[in-house]
Protein backbone atom coordinates (compact mmCIF):
# COMPACT_ATOMS: atom_id res chain seq x y z
CA UNK A 1 0.00 0.00 0.00
CA UNK A 2 2.72 2.42 0.96
CA UNK A 3 3.78 2.41 -2.18
CA UNK A 4 6.63 5.47 -2.39
CA UNK A 5 8.59 5.77 -4.76
CA UNK A 6 11.77 5.75 -6.27
CA UNK A 7 12.57 8.24 -3.16
CA UNK A 8 14.32 11.25 -4.77
CA UNK A 9 12.54 14.12 -3.32
CA UNK A 10 11.80 12.19 0.10
CA UNK A 11 14.04 12.15 2.79
CA UNK A 12 13.40 8.24 4.72
CA UNK A 13 15.40 9.53 8.16
CA UNK A 14 12.71 12.76 8.65
CA UNK A 15 12.48 13.77 12.25
CA UNK A 16 9.22 12.80 13.78
CA UNK A 17 6.71 14.59 15.74
CA UNK A 18 5.44 11.54 17.56
CA UNK A 19 7.74 9.63 20.14
CA UNK A 20 5.34 6.64 20.77
CA UNK A 21 5.69 4.91 17.34
CA UNK A 22 5.03 1.22 17.76
CA UNK A 23 8.22 -0.89 17.05
CA UNK A 24 6.80 -2.07 13.91
CA UNK A 25 6.07 1.04 12.72
CA UNK A 26 9.52 2.66 13.46
CA UNK A 27 10.94 -0.12 11.52
CA UNK A 28 8.83 0.50 8.03
CA UNK A 29 11.06 2.75 5.64
CA UNK A 30 9.34 5.99 6.45
CA UNK A 31 8.70 8.36 9.24
CA UNK A 32 5.56 7.64 11.14
CA UNK A 33 3.46 10.55 10.09
CA UNK A 34 4.54 10.56 6.74
CA UNK A 35 3.55 6.64 7.13
CA UNK A 36 -0.01 7.72 8.00
CA UNK A 37 -0.34 9.96 5.61
CA UNK A 38 0.80 7.50 3.39
CA UNK A 39 -1.10 4.56 3.84
CA UNK A 40 -4.24 6.49 3.27
CA UNK A 41 -4.82 6.01 -0.98
CA UNK A 42 -5.46 9.54 -3.23
CA UNK A 43 -8.58 7.72 -4.64
CA UNK A 44 -10.35 4.37 -3.61
CA UNK A 45 -13.45 2.78 -4.80
CA UNK A 46 -14.85 0.55 -3.39
CA UNK A 47 -17.19 -1.73 -4.69
CA UNK A 48 -18.45 1.05 -7.34
CA UNK A 49 -21.95 0.38 -9.43
CA UNK A 50 -23.14 2.57 -12.15
CA UNK A 51 -26.02 2.16 -14.14
CA UNK A 52 -27.43 4.35 -17.29
CA UNK A 53 -30.74 3.59 -17.48
CA UNK A 54 -30.74 -0.18 -17.33
CA UNK A 55 -27.53 -0.01 -19.16
CA UNK A 56 -25.00 -1.13 -16.48
CA UNK A 57 -21.76 0.49 -17.19
CA UNK A 58 -19.62 -0.13 -13.87
CA UNK A 59 -19.99 -3.30 -11.86
CA UNK A 60 -18.78 -3.65 -9.11
CA UNK A 61 -15.49 -1.49 -9.37
CA UNK A 62 -12.81 -1.40 -6.57
CA UNK A 63 -9.00 -0.03 -6.26
CA UNK A 64 -7.05 2.40 -4.74
CA UNK A 65 -4.72 4.88 -6.32
CA UNK A 66 -1.82 5.48 -3.33
CA UNK A 67 -0.49 8.87 -2.72
CA UNK A 68 1.85 9.70 -5.56
CA UNK A 69 1.17 7.01 -7.59
CA UNK A 70 0.17 7.19 -11.45
CA UNK A 71 -2.63 4.77 -12.46
CA UNK A 72 -2.76 3.67 -15.90
CA UNK A 73 -6.33 2.80 -16.87
CA UNK A 74 -6.40 0.69 -20.23
CA UNK A 75 -9.41 -0.59 -21.73
CA UNK A 76 -11.60 -0.51 -24.91
CA UNK A 77 -13.75 1.86 -26.16
CA UNK A 78 -16.78 1.89 -24.06
CA UNK A 79 -15.43 -0.03 -21.14
CA UNK A 80 -16.08 3.25 -18.64
CA UNK A 81 -12.74 4.71 -18.37
CA UNK A 82 -14.38 8.13 -18.81
CA UNK A 83 -17.52 7.39 -16.24
CA UNK A 84 -14.75 6.06 -13.42
CA UNK A 85 -13.28 9.27 -13.98
CA UNK A 86 -16.29 11.73 -13.38
CA UNK A 87 -16.53 9.67 -10.82
CA UNK A 88 -14.02 10.79 -8.66
CA UNK A 89 -14.59 13.89 -9.17
CA UNK A 90 -18.61 13.73 -8.64
CA UNK A 91 -19.66 14.67 -11.62
CA UNK A 92 -21.70 11.95 -11.58
CA UNK A 93 -22.92 9.88 -8.65
CA UNK A 94 -22.54 6.14 -8.42
CA UNK A 95 -25.76 3.78 -7.52
CA UNK A 96 -23.95 1.62 -4.83
CA UNK A 97 -20.50 1.70 -3.20
CA UNK A 98 -18.47 4.23 -1.68
CA UNK A 99 -15.54 6.69 -3.27
CA UNK A 100 -12.69 7.74 -0.73
CA UNK A 101 -10.87 10.50 -1.74
CA UNK A 102 -7.99 11.02 0.64
CA UNK A 103 -9.47 9.23 3.21
CA UNK A 104 -12.71 11.05 2.68
CA UNK A 105 -15.79 9.37 1.96
CA UNK A 106 -17.34 11.76 -0.93
CA UNK A 107 -19.90 9.25 -1.74
CA UNK A 108 -22.86 11.50 -0.59
CA UNK A 109 -21.12 14.92 -0.62
CA UNK A 110 -23.17 17.91 -2.03
CA UNK A 111 -22.00 19.59 -4.51
CA UNK A 112 -21.43 22.28 -2.30
CA UNK A 113 -18.92 20.15 -0.37
CA UNK A 114 -17.72 18.62 -3.75
CA UNK A 115 -16.07 22.17 -4.82
CA UNK A 116 -14.04 22.29 -1.83
CA UNK A 117 -12.87 18.93 -2.69
CA UNK A 118 -12.79 19.33 -6.23
CA UNK A 119 -10.16 22.55 -5.03
CA UNK A 120 -7.21 19.71 -4.88
CA UNK A 121 -8.18 18.16 -8.47
CA UNK A 122 -7.55 18.75 -12.01
CA UNK A 123 -9.36 17.07 -14.53
CA UNK A 124 -8.18 16.91 -18.49
CA UNK A 125 -11.03 16.26 -20.70
CA UNK A 126 -11.21 13.61 -23.37
CA UNK A 127 -13.30 16.05 -25.72
CA UNK A 128 -11.01 19.38 -23.99
CA UNK A 129 -14.28 20.56 -22.93
CA UNK A 130 -12.42 24.19 -23.44
CA UNK A 131 -15.09 27.20 -22.65
CA UNK A 132 -15.22 28.67 -26.20
CA UNK A 133 -16.49 32.16 -25.50
CA UNK A 134 -13.34 32.41 -23.70
CA UNK A 135 -9.38 32.91 -25.25
CA UNK A 136 -7.05 30.55 -24.55
CA UNK A 137 -5.45 32.93 -21.82
CA UNK A 138 -8.63 32.89 -20.11
CA UNK A 139 -9.20 29.55 -20.20
CA UNK A 140 -6.04 28.43 -18.87
CA UNK A 141 -6.03 31.45 -16.02
CA UNK A 142 -9.85 30.32 -15.59
CA UNK A 143 -9.24 28.86 -12.06
CA UNK A 144 -6.61 31.39 -10.99
CA UNK A 145 -9.29 34.30 -11.93
CA UNK A 146 -12.31 32.66 -9.53
CA UNK A 147 -9.66 32.79 -6.79
CA UNK A 148 -9.21 36.26 -7.55
CA UNK A 149 -5.32 35.81 -8.05
CA UNK A 150 -3.80 39.48 -9.10
CA UNK A 151 -3.81 39.75 -12.82
CA UNK A 152 0.56 39.86 -12.94
CA UNK A 153 0.82 36.76 -11.18
CA UNK A 154 -1.97 35.16 -13.45
CA UNK A 155 -0.52 35.78 -16.56
CA UNK A 156 2.92 34.89 -15.43
CA UNK A 157 1.80 31.13 -14.46
CA UNK A 158 -0.62 31.07 -17.36
CA UNK A 159 2.45 31.34 -19.89
CA UNK A 160 4.19 28.89 -18.07
CA UNK A 161 1.82 26.53 -18.16
CA UNK A 162 1.13 27.01 -22.09
CA UNK A 163 4.85 27.10 -22.48
CA UNK A 164 5.09 23.46 -20.86
CA UNK A 165 2.57 22.33 -23.13
CA UNK A 166 4.31 24.25 -26.33
CA UNK A 167 1.47 26.96 -27.04
CA UNK A 168 2.97 30.18 -25.63
CA UNK A 169 1.55 31.41 -29.74
CA UNK A 170 -1.86 30.66 -29.26
CA UNK A 171 -2.38 32.48 -25.89
CA UNK A 172 -4.81 34.83 -27.74
CA UNK A 173 -6.54 32.29 -30.17
CA UNK A 174 -10.02 31.21 -29.13
CA UNK A 175 -10.78 27.83 -28.63
CA UNK A 176 -12.37 27.68 -32.04
CA UNK A 177 -9.55 28.82 -33.81
CA UNK A 178 -7.48 25.68 -32.28
CA UNK A 179 -6.68 22.16 -33.83
CA UNK A 180 -8.04 19.32 -31.89
CA UNK A 181 -4.45 18.52 -30.79
CA UNK A 182 -4.00 22.09 -29.87
CA UNK A 183 -7.17 22.21 -27.61
CA UNK A 184 -6.46 19.39 -25.82
CA UNK A 185 -3.15 20.35 -24.78
CA UNK A 186 -4.78 23.57 -23.90
CA UNK A 187 -7.01 21.60 -21.39
CA UNK A 188 -3.57 20.35 -19.86
CA UNK A 189 -2.82 23.66 -18.91
CA UNK A 190 -6.19 24.58 -17.60
CA UNK A 191 -6.01 21.44 -15.44
CA UNK A 192 -2.63 21.56 -14.30
CA UNK A 193 -2.60 25.62 -13.59
CA UNK A 194 -3.20 25.76 -9.60
CA UNK A 195 -0.87 22.79 -8.36
CA UNK A 196 -3.61 20.67 -7.84
CA UNK A 197 -2.22 17.19 -6.27
CA UNK A 198 -4.67 14.69 -7.97
CA UNK A 199 -4.85 14.80 -11.43
CA UNK A 200 -6.98 12.67 -13.89
CA UNK A 201 -5.97 12.48 -17.29
CA UNK A 202 -8.55 11.01 -19.63
CA UNK A 203 -7.10 9.96 -23.20
CA UNK A 204 -4.65 13.57 -22.98
CA UNK A 205 -2.44 11.97 -25.70
CA UNK A 206 -4.99 10.80 -28.36
CA UNK A 207 -4.76 12.31 -31.90
CA UNK A 208 -1.15 13.88 -30.88
CA UNK A 209 2.03 13.85 -32.48
CA UNK A 210 4.23 11.30 -31.29
CA UNK A 211 6.69 14.30 -30.00
CA UNK A 212 4.45 16.14 -28.38
CA UNK A 213 2.18 12.73 -26.83
CA UNK A 214 5.77 12.65 -25.04
CA UNK A 215 6.09 15.80 -24.07
CA UNK A 216 2.65 15.11 -22.74
CA UNK A 217 3.92 12.00 -20.53
CA UNK A 218 6.93 13.67 -19.52
CA UNK A 219 4.83 16.21 -17.73
CA UNK A 220 3.02 13.30 -16.21
CA UNK A 221 6.15 11.95 -15.11
CA UNK A 222 7.59 15.09 -13.57
CA UNK A 223 4.27 15.24 -11.93
CA UNK A 224 4.90 12.13 -10.32
CA UNK A 225 8.07 11.55 -9.31
CA UNK A 226 9.01 15.49 -8.45
CA UNK A 227 5.32 17.08 -7.43
CA UNK A 228 4.34 13.81 -5.82
CA UNK A 229 1.07 14.28 -7.62
CA UNK A 230 -1.35 11.23 -7.77
CA UNK A 231 -3.22 10.63 -11.20
CA UNK A 232 -5.17 8.30 -13.16
CA UNK A 233 -3.96 8.16 -16.69
CA UNK A 234 -6.38 6.58 -18.92
CA UNK A 235 -4.65 6.34 -22.86
CA UNK A 236 -4.91 3.23 -25.65
CA UNK A 237 -1.29 4.10 -26.54
CA UNK A 238 1.19 1.71 -25.18
CA UNK A 239 4.22 4.07 -26.22
CA UNK A 240 2.91 6.14 -23.17
CA UNK A 241 2.56 3.10 -20.55
CA UNK A 242 6.10 2.16 -21.53
CA UNK A 243 7.31 5.78 -20.85
CA UNK A 244 5.23 6.21 -17.96
CA UNK A 245 5.98 3.02 -16.50
CA UNK A 246 9.92 2.28 -17.27
CA UNK A 247 11.02 6.26 -17.13
CA UNK A 248 11.51 8.35 -13.91
CA UNK A 249 11.87 12.33 -13.69
CA UNK A 250 15.35 13.34 -11.71
CA UNK A 251 16.83 16.54 -10.98
CA UNK A 252 20.53 16.49 -11.84
CA UNK A 253 23.25 18.26 -10.30
CA UNK A 254 22.96 21.36 -12.47
CA UNK A 255 18.90 21.63 -11.08
CA UNK A 256 17.62 20.26 -14.46
CA UNK A 257 15.08 17.77 -14.83
CA UNK A 258 16.32 14.86 -16.23
CA UNK A 259 14.37 11.55 -17.72
CA UNK A 260 15.89 8.10 -17.01
CA UNK A 261 15.27 4.35 -17.53
CA UNK A 262 14.71 2.23 -14.77
CA UNK A 263 17.14 -0.21 -14.36
CA UNK A 264 19.64 -1.69 -11.89
CA UNK A 265 19.62 0.85 -9.55
CA UNK A 266 15.73 1.11 -8.48
CA UNK A 267 12.58 -0.45 -9.88
CA UNK A 268 9.82 1.82 -10.59
CA UNK A 269 6.68 1.12 -8.01
CA UNK A 270 4.92 4.07 -8.33
CA UNK A 271 3.07 3.34 -11.49
CA UNK A 272 0.35 0.62 -11.77
CA UNK A 273 -1.96 -0.97 -14.57
CA UNK A 274 -5.81 -1.63 -14.35
CA UNK A 275 -7.36 -2.88 -17.09
CA UNK A 276 -11.27 -2.47 -17.57
CA UNK A 277 -13.82 -4.74 -19.55
CA UNK A 278 -17.35 -4.11 -19.44
CA UNK A 279 -17.50 -2.36 -16.15
CA UNK A 280 -15.08 -5.06 -14.37
CA UNK A 281 -11.50 -5.19 -13.75
CA UNK A 282 -9.56 -7.80 -15.35
CA UNK A 283 -6.10 -6.82 -14.70
CA UNK A 284 -4.76 -4.89 -12.24
CA UNK A 285 -0.48 -4.63 -11.31
CA UNK A 286 2.66 -3.30 -13.38
CA UNK A 287 3.47 -3.23 -16.63
CA UNK A 288 5.96 -6.47 -16.61
CA UNK A 289 2.58 -8.35 -15.22
CA UNK A 290 1.08 -7.20 -18.22
CA UNK A 291 3.11 -8.22 -20.44
CA UNK A 292 3.66 -11.86 -19.22
CA UNK A 293 -0.30 -12.24 -18.65
CA UNK A 294 -2.14 -15.69 -20.48
CA UNK A 295 -5.58 -13.86 -20.82
CA UNK A 296 -6.40 -14.01 -24.25
CA UNK A 297 -8.23 -10.94 -24.10
CA UNK A 298 -5.72 -8.95 -22.53
CA UNK A 299 -3.14 -10.88 -24.85
CA UNK A 300 -5.08 -9.24 -28.20
CA UNK A 301 -5.83 -5.99 -26.70
CA UNK A 302 -2.10 -5.43 -26.14
CA UNK A 303 -0.89 -7.02 -29.94
CA UNK A 304 -4.44 -5.42 -31.65
CA UNK A 305 -5.25 -8.50 -33.54
CA UNK B 1 -51.05 10.69 -15.32
CA UNK B 2 -47.28 10.20 -16.34
CA UNK B 3 -47.25 13.77 -18.34
CA UNK B 4 -48.53 15.28 -14.60
CA UNK B 5 -46.01 13.76 -12.65
CA UNK B 6 -43.63 14.41 -14.80
CA UNK B 7 -44.76 18.42 -14.88
CA UNK B 8 -44.59 18.58 -11.40
CA UNK B 9 -41.28 17.13 -11.06
CA UNK B 10 -40.36 20.23 -13.78
CA UNK B 11 -41.86 22.52 -11.79
CA UNK B 12 -40.05 20.91 -8.58
CA UNK B 13 -36.82 20.98 -10.33
CA UNK B 14 -37.06 24.61 -12.00
CA UNK B 15 -38.02 25.91 -8.87
CA UNK B 16 -35.05 24.22 -6.30
CA UNK B 17 -32.82 26.25 -9.84
CA UNK B 18 -34.28 29.50 -8.58
CA UNK B 19 -33.88 28.74 -5.17
CA UNK B 20 -30.16 27.54 -5.38
CA UNK B 21 -29.54 30.51 -7.56
CA UNK B 22 -30.58 33.23 -4.63
CA UNK B 23 -29.46 31.38 -2.19
CA UNK B 24 -25.85 31.53 -3.01
CA UNK B 25 -26.19 35.09 -4.66
CA UNK B 26 -24.20 36.95 -2.17
CA UNK B 27 -21.40 34.25 -1.34
CA UNK B 28 -18.00 35.08 -2.68
CA UNK B 29 -17.34 35.86 -5.42
CA UNK B 30 -20.28 37.42 -6.73
CA UNK B 31 -20.41 37.08 -10.31
CA UNK B 32 -20.65 41.15 -10.98
CA UNK B 33 -19.18 41.68 -14.26
CA UNK B 34 -21.08 38.98 -15.60
CA UNK B 35 -24.30 40.52 -14.02
CA UNK B 36 -23.42 43.72 -16.15
CA UNK B 37 -22.76 41.69 -19.67
CA UNK B 38 -25.50 39.87 -19.17
CA UNK B 39 -28.01 42.75 -18.53
CA UNK B 40 -26.42 44.54 -21.93
CA UNK B 41 -26.67 41.13 -23.79
CA UNK B 42 -30.45 41.34 -22.54
CA UNK B 43 -31.78 44.70 -21.85
CA UNK B 44 -30.06 47.10 -24.69
CA UNK B 45 -29.85 43.91 -27.29
CA UNK B 46 -33.62 43.46 -26.80
CA UNK B 47 -34.29 47.24 -26.72
CA UNK B 48 -34.92 47.47 -30.72
CA UNK B 49 -37.23 44.73 -31.29
CA UNK B 50 -38.96 46.16 -27.84
CA UNK B 51 -39.37 49.21 -29.12
CA UNK B 52 -40.79 47.98 -32.64
CA UNK B 53 -43.12 45.60 -30.73
CA UNK B 54 -44.57 48.40 -29.08
CA UNK B 55 -44.78 51.01 -31.73
CA UNK B 56 -46.79 48.93 -33.84
CA UNK B 57 -48.84 47.48 -31.45
CA UNK B 58 -49.79 51.15 -29.80
CA UNK B 59 -50.43 51.96 -33.48
CA UNK B 60 -52.64 49.25 -34.28
CA UNK B 61 -55.02 49.67 -31.30
CA UNK B 62 -55.75 53.07 -31.85
CA UNK B 63 -56.40 51.98 -35.79
CA UNK B 64 -58.97 49.63 -34.75
CA UNK B 65 -60.49 51.41 -31.37
CA UNK B 66 -60.63 55.14 -33.13
CA UNK B 67 -63.53 53.92 -35.42
CA UNK B 68 -65.56 52.20 -32.94
CA UNK B 69 -64.95 55.18 -29.92
CA UNK B 70 -65.97 57.22 -32.86
CA UNK B 71 -69.04 55.71 -33.58
CA UNK B 72 -70.13 55.77 -30.15
CA UNK B 73 -68.86 59.40 -30.37
CA UNK B 74 -65.77 58.51 -27.77
CA UNK B 75 -63.02 59.04 -30.26
CA UNK B 76 -61.44 61.39 -27.07
CA UNK B 77 -61.17 58.21 -25.25
CA UNK B 78 -58.46 56.87 -27.34
CA UNK B 79 -55.80 57.94 -25.87
CA UNK B 80 -57.09 56.37 -22.53
CA UNK B 81 -58.15 52.95 -24.15
CA UNK B 82 -54.65 52.84 -25.90
CA UNK B 83 -52.67 53.50 -22.85
CA UNK B 84 -54.82 51.57 -20.31
CA UNK B 85 -54.50 48.20 -22.87
CA UNK B 86 -50.75 48.69 -23.34
CA UNK B 87 -49.52 49.53 -19.60
CA UNK B 88 -51.78 46.71 -17.72
CA UNK B 89 -51.64 43.71 -20.62
CA UNK B 90 -49.96 44.28 -23.76
CA UNK B 91 -46.81 45.92 -22.50
CA UNK B 92 -46.15 43.22 -20.59
CA UNK B 93 -46.78 40.31 -21.91
CA UNK B 94 -45.80 41.57 -25.53
CA UNK B 95 -42.40 42.38 -23.87
CA UNK B 96 -42.29 38.96 -22.07
CA UNK B 97 -42.82 36.58 -25.09
CA UNK B 98 -40.61 39.18 -27.12
CA UNK B 99 -37.80 38.57 -24.54
CA UNK B 100 -38.49 34.41 -24.03
CA UNK B 101 -38.30 34.55 -28.10
CA UNK B 102 -34.81 36.58 -28.15
CA UNK B 103 -33.20 35.86 -24.77
CA UNK B 104 -34.91 32.94 -23.59
CA UNK B 105 -34.25 30.53 -26.87
CA UNK B 106 -30.38 31.98 -26.45
CA UNK B 107 -30.02 31.34 -22.76
CA UNK B 108 -31.10 27.29 -23.12
CA UNK B 109 -29.35 27.44 -26.34
CA UNK B 110 -26.31 28.24 -24.70
CA UNK B 111 -26.35 26.59 -21.77
CA UNK B 112 -27.35 23.49 -23.06
CA UNK B 113 -24.46 23.67 -25.26
CA UNK B 114 -22.28 24.05 -22.85
CA UNK B 115 -23.86 20.47 -21.16
CA UNK B 116 -23.42 19.29 -24.41
CA UNK B 117 -19.83 19.99 -24.82
CA UNK B 118 -19.09 18.88 -20.97
CA UNK B 119 -18.20 22.77 -20.49
CA UNK B 120 -20.43 22.92 -17.34
CA UNK B 121 -18.62 19.27 -15.99
CA UNK B 122 -15.24 21.33 -16.70
CA UNK B 123 -16.61 24.36 -14.72
CA UNK B 124 -17.61 22.05 -12.10
CA UNK B 125 -14.21 20.37 -12.09
CA UNK B 126 -12.69 23.57 -11.80
CA UNK B 127 -14.57 24.55 -8.70
CA UNK B 128 -16.89 26.47 -9.53
CA UNK B 129 -20.85 26.23 -9.14
CA UNK B 130 -22.35 26.40 -12.60
CA UNK B 131 -25.63 28.08 -10.87
CA UNK B 132 -23.69 31.26 -9.26
CA UNK B 133 -21.90 31.29 -12.59
CA UNK B 134 -24.47 31.21 -15.27
CA UNK B 135 -27.63 30.96 -13.80
CA UNK B 136 -27.66 33.73 -11.12
CA UNK B 137 -26.65 36.35 -13.24
CA UNK B 138 -29.03 35.40 -15.98
CA UNK B 139 -32.08 35.69 -13.79
CA UNK B 140 -30.72 38.97 -12.39
CA UNK B 141 -29.92 40.59 -15.20
CA UNK B 142 -33.87 39.25 -16.23
CA UNK B 143 -34.85 40.69 -13.26
CA UNK B 144 -33.94 44.36 -13.55
CA UNK B 145 -34.09 44.52 -17.75
CA UNK B 146 -37.56 43.27 -17.71
CA UNK B 147 -39.30 46.03 -15.76
CA UNK B 148 -37.59 48.83 -18.12
CA UNK B 149 -38.35 47.42 -21.59
CA UNK B 150 -41.39 46.68 -20.45
CA UNK B 151 -41.95 50.21 -19.58
CA UNK B 152 -40.15 51.12 -22.57
CA UNK B 153 -42.52 49.20 -24.14
CA UNK B 154 -45.38 51.01 -22.80
CA UNK B 155 -43.85 54.49 -23.33
CA UNK B 156 -43.18 53.90 -27.41
CA UNK B 157 -46.76 52.13 -27.63
CA UNK B 158 -48.00 54.96 -26.49
CA UNK B 159 -45.74 57.47 -28.74
CA UNK B 160 -47.30 55.15 -31.70
CA UNK B 161 -50.74 55.00 -30.81
CA UNK B 162 -50.72 59.13 -30.45
CA UNK B 163 -48.45 59.05 -34.07
CA UNK B 164 -51.60 57.09 -35.76
CA UNK B 165 -54.33 59.03 -33.88
CA UNK B 166 -52.70 62.49 -34.97
CA UNK B 167 -52.10 61.30 -38.72
CA UNK B 168 -54.39 59.10 -39.76
CA UNK B 169 -57.85 60.32 -37.86
CA UNK B 170 -56.26 63.68 -37.22
CA UNK B 171 -56.97 63.77 -33.71
CA UNK B 172 -54.64 66.71 -31.84
CA UNK B 173 -51.83 65.21 -29.88
CA UNK B 174 -52.71 66.83 -26.92
CA UNK B 175 -56.25 65.40 -26.82
CA UNK B 176 -54.62 62.42 -27.28
CA UNK B 177 -52.23 63.03 -24.24
CA UNK B 178 -54.78 64.65 -21.82
CA UNK B 179 -56.98 61.37 -22.35
CA UNK B 180 -53.65 59.36 -21.79
CA UNK B 181 -52.80 60.96 -18.59
CA UNK B 182 -56.42 61.20 -17.31
CA UNK B 183 -56.50 57.31 -18.04
CA UNK B 184 -53.56 55.80 -15.70
CA UNK B 185 -53.40 55.55 -12.49
CA UNK B 186 -50.74 55.25 -10.12
CA UNK B 187 -51.82 51.64 -9.45
CA UNK B 188 -51.96 50.72 -13.10
CA UNK B 189 -48.31 51.59 -13.00
CA UNK B 190 -47.73 49.24 -9.80
CA UNK B 191 -49.24 46.32 -11.59
CA UNK B 192 -47.29 47.32 -14.94
CA UNK B 193 -44.25 46.77 -13.06
CA UNK B 194 -44.68 43.70 -11.07
CA UNK B 195 -45.61 41.05 -14.00
CA UNK B 196 -43.07 41.94 -15.70
CA UNK B 197 -40.84 41.21 -12.19
CA UNK B 198 -43.03 37.40 -12.13
CA UNK B 199 -42.66 37.05 -16.05
CA UNK B 200 -38.88 37.35 -15.66
CA UNK B 201 -38.36 34.64 -13.40
CA UNK B 202 -40.68 32.43 -15.21
CA UNK B 203 -38.55 33.06 -18.35
CA UNK B 204 -35.35 32.81 -16.78
CA UNK B 205 -35.85 30.11 -14.47
CA UNK B 206 -37.47 28.28 -17.43
CA UNK B 207 -34.77 28.90 -19.90
CA UNK B 208 -31.51 28.09 -17.76
CA UNK B 209 -33.51 24.88 -16.51
CA UNK B 210 -34.87 23.27 -19.82
CA UNK B 211 -30.61 24.87 -20.93
CA UNK B 212 -29.19 22.80 -17.91
CA UNK B 213 -30.88 19.63 -18.15
CA UNK B 214 -30.30 18.92 -21.82
CA UNK B 215 -29.38 15.92 -22.86
CA UNK B 216 -28.57 13.64 -25.93
CA UNK B 217 -26.37 16.30 -28.13
CA UNK B 218 -26.78 18.76 -30.63
CA UNK B 219 -30.25 17.25 -31.23
CA UNK B 220 -31.15 17.27 -27.29
CA UNK B 221 -29.70 21.15 -27.44
CA UNK B 222 -32.76 22.21 -29.99
CA UNK B 223 -35.06 19.98 -28.19
CA UNK B 224 -34.58 22.11 -24.71
CA UNK B 225 -34.37 25.36 -26.65
CA UNK B 226 -38.06 24.77 -28.55
CA UNK B 227 -39.01 23.61 -25.05
CA UNK B 228 -38.08 26.53 -23.15
CA UNK B 229 -39.20 29.00 -25.80
CA UNK B 230 -43.05 27.18 -25.78
CA UNK B 231 -43.09 26.53 -22.49
CA UNK B 232 -42.21 29.89 -21.17
CA UNK B 233 -44.75 31.80 -23.69
CA UNK B 234 -47.67 29.64 -22.37
CA UNK B 235 -46.46 29.43 -18.40
CA UNK B 236 -46.24 33.29 -18.76
CA UNK B 237 -49.53 34.16 -20.44
CA UNK B 238 -51.37 31.62 -18.09
CA UNK B 239 -49.53 33.44 -15.22
CA UNK B 240 -51.19 36.52 -16.77
CA UNK B 241 -54.52 35.62 -16.27
CA UNK B 242 -53.85 34.86 -12.34
CA UNK B 243 -51.53 38.03 -11.81
CA UNK B 244 -54.51 40.32 -13.34
CA UNK B 245 -57.13 38.52 -11.23
CA UNK B 246 -54.51 39.16 -7.68
CA UNK B 247 -53.48 42.69 -8.68
CA UNK B 248 -57.35 43.47 -9.40
CA UNK B 249 -57.88 42.25 -5.93
CA UNK B 250 -54.76 43.38 -4.14
CA UNK B 251 -54.78 47.01 -5.80
CA UNK B 252 -58.60 47.28 -5.58
CA UNK B 253 -58.36 48.02 -9.13
CA UNK B 254 -62.21 48.66 -11.33
CA UNK B 255 -63.44 45.58 -13.15
CA UNK B 256 -63.92 43.45 -10.23
N1 LIG C 1 -24.58 10.27 -20.11
C1 LIG C 1 -24.67 9.00 -20.51
N2 LIG C 1 -25.89 8.44 -20.72
C2 LIG C 1 -26.02 7.16 -21.10
N3 LIG C 1 -24.99 6.32 -21.29
C3 LIG C 1 -23.75 6.80 -21.10
C4 LIG C 1 -23.51 8.16 -20.70
N4 LIG C 1 -22.18 8.35 -20.59
C5 LIG C 1 -21.62 7.18 -20.91
N5 LIG C 1 -22.54 6.24 -21.22
C6 LIG C 1 -22.27 4.83 -21.57
O1 LIG C 1 -21.40 4.34 -20.61
C7 LIG C 1 -20.43 3.50 -21.21
C8 LIG C 1 -19.05 3.90 -20.76
O2 LIG C 1 -18.75 5.18 -21.26
P1 LIG C 1 -17.35 5.85 -21.05
O3 LIG C 1 -17.42 7.21 -21.64
O4 LIG C 1 -16.97 5.74 -19.64
O5 LIG C 1 -16.40 4.93 -21.96
P2 LIG C 1 -14.83 4.99 -22.10
O6 LIG C 1 -14.29 3.79 -21.46
O7 LIG C 1 -14.31 6.30 -21.64
O8 LIG C 1 -14.65 4.85 -23.67
P3 LIG C 1 -13.62 5.58 -24.65
O9 LIG C 1 -12.34 4.84 -24.58
O10 LIG C 1 -14.25 5.43 -25.99
O11 LIG C 1 -13.53 6.99 -24.22
C9 LIG C 1 -20.63 3.59 -22.70
O12 LIG C 1 -21.19 2.39 -23.14
C10 LIG C 1 -21.59 4.70 -22.91
O13 LIG C 1 -22.51 4.34 -23.89
MG1 LIG D 1 -13.60 7.96 -22.52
Amino acid sequence: MASTDIEISQDPDAPTEDNRVSAAAAESTFAAEDDSERITPAIEFRDVHLAFDDRKVLDGLSFTVAKGETKIILGGSGCGKSTTIKLVLGLLKPDAGQILVNGEDITHYTEAEMMRVRKNFGMVFQEGALFDSLSVYENVAYRLHEQGIPEEDVEQEVRRMLRFVNLEDAIDKMPAELSGGMRRRVGIARALVGGPTIVMFDEPTAGLDPPTARTICELAIKLRDLEDVSSIFVTHEMNNVEYLSREFAAVNDAGEVIFEQEGERLCLINTKLLMMKEGNIIFSGTDEMLKKTEDPYIKKFLRGH
Amino acid sequence: MNIAIRSLLEVQETSLLVWRAARRLFRRPTYFNEMIAQMDVIGVGSLTIIVLTGFFTGGVLTLQTFPTLKYYGAQDQTGFLVALSLVRELGPVLTALMVTGRVGSAISAELGSMVVSQQIDAMRALGTDPVRKLVAPRLVALFITLPLLTVAADVVGIVGGGAVATTLYGQSASTFLSSVRYGITFDDMIGGVIKPLVFALILGSISCYKGLSTDGGTVGVGRSTTSAVVTSSIVVIIADFFLAKALQVILDMPGT
